[in-house]
């Protein structure tokens, strides 16, 4: 008995520290606006044909700092609102759990911006290579984040892996589409599922506070 | 054995809502007021209370600033009360043991 309390206690300890330790700010508008971002830039890309392949990852890497920035900021006005500090703690783990990968992806995107006669299959895999590593950065970050980020995590490297191996075997048998298409497949990933995501958040949260 | 290890429990930190705040001040270096609360789900006045407590134990330190202009109060743990809460664990971690071995 004495040991089932004590142990009891111990798992209470392990819980509320897991707990306080997590980062909550502003999720749901950040998601939902990543989303409108995302899929504005894919019906512009795709509007104006940004076709080249320089042109393409320096406008999708410029849309990935734009929403960055504009997540940033609301997060800092949520922080502003509650009389709180920006980079608390639980800020700090956050965004360096996101780093390496996203990291990673800029580099991919920097070596398209470079090097204007880059293959096509390579621009083609590379929506797919940015989807695995946003999917990784964020799996990464869900350990100190609640709702569910974890499996969004998840599903995008599942997505980015499905496009992988439908656009290289497309390159293989020379049948992949101009690269202005890509755009829709950007927009469709990180425009689309942020929306959904954002709009779950929302959704559930105004269900808890009721 | 096992009545002895009880007692050594540490009384300041057993009571549940001060053991909450350790363990919230023990996995985060800083935390406001308000983060306090929210996380743990506890009222204004019950987190006044402990934390007053735990400021006299000598294990919560109290910071008061100001960020953009608005007064900001935000607690650490001292060293002090970090040894204290690892005590706690530890000997709950003993009693488990015990027991454990006395089946």
């Amino acid at each position: 008995m004495d040991a089932d309390w004590a142990a009891q206690r111990l798992g209470e300890i392990r819980t509320l520290m897991e707990r306080t330790s997590l980062y909550r700010r502003a999720l749901a508008p950040t998601a939902t606006l990543t989303g409108v971002i995302g899929m504005v830039a894919g019906v512009i890309g795709w509007t104006f044909p940004v076709e080249s392949g320089s042109g393409f990852c320096l406008f999708w890497m410029i849309t990935g700092i734009l929403s960055l920035l504009v997540s940033l900021l609301m997060i800092r006005r949520q922080a502003w609102k509650d009389k709180e500090l920006f980079w608390s703690p639980p800020t700090r783990r956050f965004i360096q759990a996101l780093c390496p990968a996203l990291f990673a992806g800029t580099c991919l995107g920097i070596v398209g911006m470079m090097h204007p006669q880059i293959s096509k299959a390579y621009l083609w895999n590379l929506p797919a290579l940015w989807m695995m590593f946003y999917g990784c950065a964020l799996f990464s970050a869900g350990f100190f984040m609640p709702r569910g980020i974890k499996l969004f995590g998840a599903i995008y490297v599942l997505c980015g892996s499905i496009s992988m191996f439908h656009f290289t075997t497309a390159a293989l048998t020379q049948t992949l589409p101009r690269i202005v298409h890509a755009h829709i497949v950007m927009g469709s990933s990180f425009g689309i599922l942020h929306f959904f995501y954002g709009a779950y958040l929302f959704l559930t949260e105004h269900n808890q506070t009721n | 054995m096992k009545t002895k290890t009880f007692s050594q429990l540490n009384k300041t930190i057993h009571e549940k809502g001060r053991m909450a705040i350790m363990s919230a001040l023990a996995a985060n270096p800083e935390m406001s007021f308000k983060e306090l609360k929210e996380s743990l789900g506890m009222t204004d006045g019950n987190v006044s209370v402990h934390i007053r407590t735990l400021q006299q134990a000598g294990y919560v330190i109290v910071s008061k600033t100001f960020v953009n202009n608005r007064p900001h109060t935000t607690y650490r743990m001292t060293s002090e009360g970090l040894k204290a809460f690892n005590e706690y664990i530890d000997l709950l971690e003993e009693i488990v043991r015990l027991n454990r071995e006395g089946h």
